[in-house]
């Protein structure tokens, strides 16, 4: 996968699929286009003035914790977020954000080193980000092979009517 | 190996597993609500006509019920039709009540088995032994569509408890507790068991109370390890075979906790947070225009017992709004029966359909800017509950019950009904 490039916008730690997705938009189940629209909306109403599809989103630790509503990662997918880097993830949020094509990286100490308004790389395949002003790098986790396909093929979807049609391969493992 | 490595070596049709390894592991039991209409577009999107196995698939309707908005009527809708199409059986539409209740009532959740559900407090069912655990829609319409799923195999963590609970301290306020010393991810990515003297005298619901919380601390996974009353309570439900798998005795475990429940305070979890955590105490006197009882955490029988206890012959504080929503249609029907229900309403509390009401802030019993609402669901975050500007105080259902009376957190004591 080719490195990604993009604006950072920063968070704090323990950012939860409520504040990402307000539960009242919750009856919204199809339409992507329009969960875009309330990303952070009640908690972080700037962030859908100035954030714009191609900035990476930073973040602290257990980004993504509480529900399981997968309208927080397709939110952020749909607005056009290009990648999150955090110090650490909650495990449903970061399953739903590969499941759906949206690049995931945990790299610890990343807060310390990238500001807002920054602009970094992340590269999938090596498991780094880049700080382009500085230099910089900081490595982070690398995904397991499997799971970079997944990501590779644009989501779990387009990747199992791949693998389905390559006959009977499941495709997760 | 522990109970998750046991349970994920089974379903990988392996003889042993290790933390960190990755397995794909079969699903016994696939669980989704009104969110099953993201699975099913996702689902059809795979190209597949039919599901892998219509007896392992559960779907029932808890979130918003009765439909609040003519969208939701017609998610239900779409998915009652999806479900007669493919001949799902476990279907309960909105008249059962909370998954999280409904399906260990209707025999689901067995010793031994993989469970996983389209919602987070999937953890619950890890009271009767199983590897439960929640996952996204997307990833769902993948089990839908192979039965399988892969893992990374969960490090453990073993919380020890013993110790008997002073009257008026419950399940409830050991685990706000514990979440209060680990925080909201100090159990991220574990499988947690619940082991000790404490946890084998008590009830399957209290139990119940521990496994859906962890959750809250990132936990993968819960268990209570499966004795004879979870034997006992599976048996009465099912008559699907079940193996009861058990930790071995030299099983590793990452972290090891002891806690002495003894001495034990009733606790809250104060806004925004569930790692918030202070004995009631500290917050007594704060004003509440809400008292909510219910929700996956504690709406059942022995929740609405002590409720019904603290509130017998008493009124709810001028000005506080009671709301009491049993768990599910059997724990109303027992509630009705052993005349629980008419305490609360003389009490002049206001009796809800079997639901997650406003557990999620979809609808029914919303905040307002500035006001307060005491609860035994499971989350406290900013606007969980409607206003982005409302709190939340999460305690155990005697806490809520005496709070509501008194009209500001109360502690509750003994005399004071409890
Ligand atoms: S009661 Fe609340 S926490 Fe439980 S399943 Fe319903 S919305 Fe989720």
């Amino acid at each position: 996968m080719e490195p990604i490039k993009g604006r950072v916008y920063k968070f704090g730690d323990d950012i939860n699929t409520d504040v990402i997705y307000p539960g009242k938009y919750l009856s919204i189940t199809t339409d992507r286009e329009e969960m875009a629209k309330h990303c952070f909306e009640t908690v972080y109403p700037a962030f859908l003035k100035d954030a714009r599809p191609g900035d990476i989103i930073v973040a602290g630790r257990n980004f993504g914790c509480g529900s399981s509503r997968e309208q927080a990662a397709t939110c952020l997918r749909y607005f056009g977020i290009a990648g999150v880097v955090a110090e650490s993830f909650a495990r449903i949020f970061y399953r739903n954000a590969i499941n759906l094509g949206l690049p995931v990286l945990v790299a610890p100490g990343i807060t310390r080193v990238v500001q807002h308004g920054d602009t970094i790389v992340i590269d999938l395949e090596k498991g780094s980000v880049t700080h382009t002003r500085t230099g910089t790098t900081t490595e982070s986790s690398r995904l397991p092979d499997f799971v970079l396909g997944i990501l590779q093929d644009g989501g779990l979807i387009a990747h199992l009517r791949r693998s389905l049609s390559r006959g009977g391969e499941q495709g997760v493992e | 190996m522990t109970i998750a490595e046991k349970i994920l070596a089974r379903a990988a049709s392996r003889t042993s597993v290790k933390p960190g390894e990755v397995v794909t592991a079969k699903i016994d039991v696939a669980m989704s609500h009104e969110n099953a209409d993201v699975v099913l577009r996702a689902f059809r999107e795979i190209g597949l006509d039919k599901v892998w196995d219509p007896e392992r698939i559960v779907i029932l309707f808890d979130h918003r019920i009765p439909a609040e908005s003519e969208k939701t009527a017609i998610t239900h809708q779409r998915i009652r039709n999806f479900v007669a199409e493919q001949g799902i059986e476990h279907f309960y539409d909105l008249k059962e009540g909370i998954c999280h209740q409904v399906l260990p009532e209707s025999g689901l959740s067995r010793p031994g088995e993989v469970m996983v559900g389209t919602d987070s407090h999937t953890t619950t069912h890890g009271a009767f032994g199983t590897f439960a655990t929640g996952i996204g829609a997307t990833e769902m319409a993948g089990v839908w569509a192979t039965g399988e799923l892969w893992f990374t195999v969960p490090a453990s963590m073993r919380i020890n408890v013993t110790g008997a609970f002073r009257k008026c301290v419950s399940a409830k306020d050991l685990i706000l507790k514990v979440i209060g010393m680990l925080g909201a991810a100090g159990a991220d990515y574990r499988s947690v068991e619940f082991r000790g003297t404490t946890i084998t005298s008590m009830t399957i619901a209290s139990r119940m109370v521990l496994t859906n919380l962890s959750m809250e601390m990132g936990a993968k996974v819960a268990f209570c390890i499966p004795d004879d009353k979870t034997i006992a309570y599976v048996r009465e439900r099912t008559r699907e075979e079940f193996t009861v798998l058990l930790p071995d005795g030299d099983a590793v475990y990452a972290d090891e906790i002891e806690v002495d429940v003894s001495d034990l305070a009733s606790m809250v979890a104060c806004p925004h947070s569930v790692d918030n955590v202070k004995p009631v105490s500290e917050v007594a006197g704060a004003r509440i225009d809400q008292a909510l009882i219910g929700s996956c955490t504690n709406g059942r029988l022995e929740d609405l017992a002590i409720a019904a206890e603290v509130l017998y012959g008493k009124r709810v504080a001028a000005g506080v709004r009671l709301l009491v929503i049993p768990a599910s249609r059997r724990v109303y029907l027992e509630a009705v029966q052993k005349g629980y229900v008419e305490v609360f309403l003389r009490a002049g509390g206001l009796v809800l359909n079997p639901g997650c009401g406003p557990c999620l802030g979809a609808h029914q019993g919303l905040l307002a800017p500035g006001e307060v609402c005491i609860s035994t669901t499971n989350r406290n975050f900013k606007g969980r509950m409607g206003s982005p500007e409302s709190s939340v105080y999460l305690a155990s259902p005697a806490t809520v019950a005496c709070s509501a009376i008194a009209g500001a957190i109360t502690e509750p004591a003994p005399g004071s009904g409890q």
